[in-house]
């Protein structure tokens, strides 16, 4: 049983916080994430869920106390964007080496400064290297879809790593959209009990939590999150299936959108993959063979795969909403771009970034990109190899 | 490549994961004496068991057997010298480790 409704992004993902019915939230607000919190904290004041709701004083307390409870057992989420995730930067990565399958949604936000509350990945990109899992959505459906996955995907034995759930901040987060969301039961029954291996709170076993760890075993413990990335992988891909079982929704690590037969590509993750399909679908009527892989996955990087679904084109554009700063592009196009290295692949490989701090990408800017590759594909050459859609000359 | 001395310690495999520490009261398992540069020697003749250096000792490196202090735990003591600094009648001093000593 599913429930069809026309609601925010907003209110969307606190429905899905509210069937999770987590142990324990903590958070602090920032834009563009406040409403996601604050609608949630409604349902803790109505009794709709059993949370303890942990009102704290950062971002950085937020984190700190979400990993104390998830160390205690819980079941612990919080939520945040842009400079509230810088804030909680070195929790962050505690969360992760602490093995704490935490779930937050980030509603991407460009990362100052100049300040700027309007959407890029600058946030969640720059935390990539954290040890998190990265799911990225196209719309409030899909971040529906990813919250709820993450808890399954996180908690999983072979995984035990927290996960970032992302949406677009105001693109996704602040419009209204239609959205399927399950009956209360199911999602109860899909995500199951949280039994964690060990609780700080159990008397019965004493453990330490977050210890000094030295020369002598910190690289073990890095090893073991690279070999829990590498299990996310399959675990990510068996609760895809299952989900889509149950709901007829969702991919493993990312949709293929024409792109069987297509000549010329975009990879793009978030919303901006919503604005590319209708584009493809405007170059399709004309006769151009064009094509989308709209990635959900982007930690563990399906490199192999993304490589199998592309290897047939001739041009590949990737799209990216952050910048690196290391004037080679931007960090999909980075990851890409080694994946195809490896792979010994003719497929030229382009860079475009775009929608820095919410500038607008119209399905004509995403056009033009293509039209961009049309002309690669003719001339065989590659004039620019990272481009920078949008930016005023 | 692995250090002889590293590779005799667990693999990544083996470890617990997250850094966890499973097992409660086990930090007497460290050994700390190892960093020691100086040792603390006692002249039983000169000491008063007044146990003051028992009480300043930061880490219970001093050995007390039926209210008598005995001598000094060199599996803890880090040779920080408060004990010597602390005897009201200098029954303590403190000696240089040598290399030889450490066994």
């Amino acid at each position: 049983m599913s429930n069809k409704v026309a609601l925010t992004g907003h209110e969307i993902l606190a429905n899905a916080m509210r069937q999770i019915n987590p142990d324990v939230v903590a958070a602090y607000p920032i834009t563009p994430q406040t409403e996601l919190v604050q609608l949630f904290s409604q349902f803790v004041a109505d009794g709709k869920v059993d949370t303890d709701f942990v009102t704290v004083e950062s971002e950085h307390s937020a984190m700190s106390a979400t990993v104390g409870a998830s160390a205690g057992g819980a079941r612990a989420m919080t939520a945040t964007a842009a400079n509230g995730l810088g804030l909680m930067w070195e929790v962050v990565y505690i969360a992760a080496s602490t093995r704490l399958p935490i779930v937050m949604p980030v509603v991407n936000r460009a990362l100052s400064g100049p300040i700027n509350i309007h959407c890029d990945h600058s946030d969640s990109m720059g935390a990539r290297d954290s040890g998190w899992i990265q799911l990225y959505a196209e719309d409030a459906q899909e971040a529906y879809d990813n919250a709820l996955q993450a808890i399954r995907i996180g908690e999983h034995e072979d995984v035990r790593l927290p996960v970032m759930v992302n949406m677009d901040g105001f693109i996704i987060s602040h419009a209204v959209e239609n959205a399927e969301l399950l009956a209360d039961k199911d999602v109860k029954e899909f995500i199951g009990d949280y039994n964690p291996d060990h609780s700080l709170l159990d008397p019965e076993n004493q453990i330490t939590v977050g210890p000094v760890d030295l020369q002598d075993f910190y690289f073990e413990h890095k090893r073991q999150q690279i070999d829990a990335m590498e299990n996310a992988k399959d675990v990510i891909a068996d609760v895809a299936q299952e989900y889509k079982e149950m709901t007829g929704r969702g991919v493993e690590y990312f949709e293929e959108y024409k792109l069987d037969d297509a000549e010329i590509g975009i990879l793009a993750l978030g919303s901006t993959a919503g604005t590319a399909k209708v584009a493809v679908d405007q170059l399709r009527e004309q006769g151009v063979k064009a094509g989308l892989l709209k990635l959900r996955v982007f930690r563990p990087f399906p490199s192999e795969e993304l490589v199998e679904a592309l290897k047939h084109l001739d041009v590949l554009a990737v799209m990216d909403r952050a910048e690196t700063f290391s004037t080679t592009g931007g960090p999909v196009f980075a990851d890409v771009r080694s994946a195809f290295y490896d792979a010994k692949s003719d497929v030229e490989v382009v860079n475009y970034v775009y929608g820095l701090g919410g500038r607008d990408t119209r399905v004509e800017d995403v056009v033009s990109v293509y039209e961009d590759l049309q002309e690669i594909t003719a001339s065989g050459k590659v004039d620019n190899r990272v481009n920078y859609l949008g930016v005023r000359e | 490549m692995t250090a002889k001395k590293d590779a005799q310690k667990p693999g990544w495999k083996d470890v617990p994961e997250g850094g966890l520490i499973l097992e409660s009261g086990n930090a007497t398992e460290y050994k700390t004496g190892g960093w020691r540069t100086h040792r603390p020697e006692l002249d039983k003749d000169q000491c008063i068991n007044c146990h003051r250096c028992w009480v300043y000792c930061p880490d219970s490196a001093i050995v007390s057997e039926d209210e008598e202090v005995t001598g000094f735990d060199h599996d803890y003591c880090k040779g920080c010298g408060i004990c010597a600094h602390e005897c009201p009648v200098d029954a303590i001093s403190m000696i240089k480790e040598e290399p030889s000593t450490e066994e």
